[in-house]
């Protein structure tokens, strides 16, 4: 039948955690499917032809954000439009609840799944470097149990995760800071497409700061700062002076001119935060 | 749990309608609503999930069907634009539309509506800026968007309206009561 896109798979919807690693560890060629926001669209090119899928959507405890005395723990399941209306990512977090509203938009907000957008780990998305900057650590579970690997450990190439064949991401912990403040720009072409260049700063109480880029090099770029200058000239070196030294994917001067001024951007951000 | 390549029997509720076919897994949910259901409203408008011709409401929200599985729709409630409403009781969107001029050939119109409707859900009073940012998601090659932004703010109006009118007869059905 000619309207048949993705090449023929099983398909599972295993209800628990531990179903779900059973199949993955059992099934040959298995992949998960959460959102399915970038892997049934690569399945309708049969760019991705995997033998077996594993539907986590059914898996209730995946899909809960909980609020922590030191933390936010946010499930492998929640969407991209949860994460930017969630009252309590708002209130701890707003520079990730506006970056998960940039990704695409609402029809893909409303399925895509942190999950699985860590897990895809797009050079040019949101949440891979939201979750370096708030030095998240992701939770990864296995047959043989649960391992926890820091965001910044995590992303270590072009579509490349630390995760192991037969893990799967569970949660994210994303400590509470009182004493951070952060600032988050980005530049696309058209809204709703992929950024070309992203940026988030943050500025810690005792006047250090860090800077997190995406789209510039296969994976998010995160450089502390032990000083991030008030002087506007000074600040503008700094990024200069750091954007230099980046790895560009491709169109390295316009990639490190918009590090630049996205980077500069987030920091304005984080004085209208600071003043709001 | 049962996992197998072959046919299965899956059950949709569409429409209010519960449909019973018999699927593989990798059939798309906008195929089956397409091809087997004969709900030809939903469109096709591209490879790469990008258009937004296919969108219908999946439990009330605006999803790609040509991004998800039919498998996956089992237990939620879809609506496709043929949902909306009748010939002679048109859904809000739907007189929105044709009084603004919404369209103009027409092939965009229902995955832009069905989108519409997601974002009125979600705002009730959207602002202009809302409805534009609400509407990324969808392509129309031939309106120019003008007046599909104009379509939804006349349906976001007509829908208070209704609302209000139905909040003040049933104030005045409680005068009338005691
Ligand atoms: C038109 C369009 C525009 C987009 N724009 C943006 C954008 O601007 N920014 C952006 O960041 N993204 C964008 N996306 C991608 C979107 O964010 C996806 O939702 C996301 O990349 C993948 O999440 P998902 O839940 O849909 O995962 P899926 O597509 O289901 O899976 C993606 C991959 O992750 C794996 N996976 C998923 N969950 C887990 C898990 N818990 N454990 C282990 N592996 C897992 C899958 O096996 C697969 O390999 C866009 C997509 C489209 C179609
Ligand atoms: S057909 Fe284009 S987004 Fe689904
Ligand atoms: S009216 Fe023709 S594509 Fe929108």
């Amino acid at each position: 039948m000619g309207r048949l896109k993705p090449n023929s798979f099983a398909y599972y919807r295993p209800n628990s955690v531990a179903s779900a690693l059973q199949c993955l560890a059992t099934q040959p060629d298995a992949k998960i499917l959460a959102g399915g926001q970038s892997l049934v669209p690569a399945m309708n090119f049969r760019l991705s032809r995997p033998a077996c899928l594993i539907d986590i959507n059914g898996i209730e405890a995946l899909a809960h954000v909980e609020v922590c005395a030191d933390k936010v723990v946010l499930g492998a399941l929640v969407h991209h439009q949860q994460i930017h209306e969630h009252p309590s990512i708002r209130q701890h977090f707003p520079v990730l609840a506006e970056a998960a509203g940039e990704i695409g938009h609402l029809a893909i907000r409303n399925r895509g799944t942190l999950g699985g957008s860590l897990v895809h780990a797009d050079p040019a998305s949101e949440l891979p470097a939201a979750m370096v900057a708030l030095r998240a650590v992701m939770e990864v579970a296995g047959v043989d149990g649960t391992r926890r690997i820091p965001a910044a450990e995590f992303f270590v190439g072009w579509m490349t995760t630390a995760l192991d064949t037969g893990e799967m991401l569970v949660s994210v912990h994303v400590p509470l800071s009182s004493s951070s403040v952060y600032g988050f720009a980005e530049f696309a072409r058209r809204p709703g497409d992929f950024a070309y260049v992203g940026a988030f700063v943050e500025r810690a109480a005792n006047e250090s700061g860090a800077v997190t880029w995406f789209g510039v090099s296969d994976k998010p770029e995160y450089r502390p700062m032990s000083a991030l200058p008030r002087d506007a000239a000074a600040r503008q070196a700094e990024w200069q002076q750091l954007a230099a030294k980046l790895e560009v994917l491709d169109e390295p001067r316009m990639r490190r001119k918009l590090a630049v001024v996205l980077a500069e951007r987030a920091y304005q951000k984080v004085e209208e935060a600071k003043i709001g | 749990m049962a996992g197998k390549a072959l046919k299965r029997m899956v059950k949709l509720d569409v429409n209010g309608t519960c449909y019973e076919r018999e699927l593989e897994p990798r059939d798309l949910l906008v195929h089956v609503l397409r091809d087997e259901l004969g709900l030809t409203g939903t469109h096709i408008g591209c490879d790469t999930s990008q258009c937004g011709a296919c969108t219908v409401l999946v439990d009330g929200e605006a999803v790609k069907s040509c991004t998800m599985l039919a498998v996956q729709a089992e237990g939620c409630s879809v609506t496709t634009v043929e949902g909306l409403g009748k010939m002679g009781a048109l859904h809000p969107i739907q007189e929105g539309f044709w009084e603004e001029h919404g369209l103009q050939c027409g092939f965009c119109t229902p995955g832009v509506m069905m989108a519409a409707v997601g974002l009125l859900a979600q705002y009730r009073e959207p602002t202009e800026e809302q409805i534009r940012e609400g509407l990324e998601g969808v392509m129309c090659r031939c309106t120019g968007y003008q007046n599909i932004v104009r379509a939804v703010a006349n349906a976001a109006e007509r829908i208070k309206a209704t609302e209000s009118a139905e909040i003040q007869a049933a104030v005045a059905h409680v005068g009338e009561r005691s």
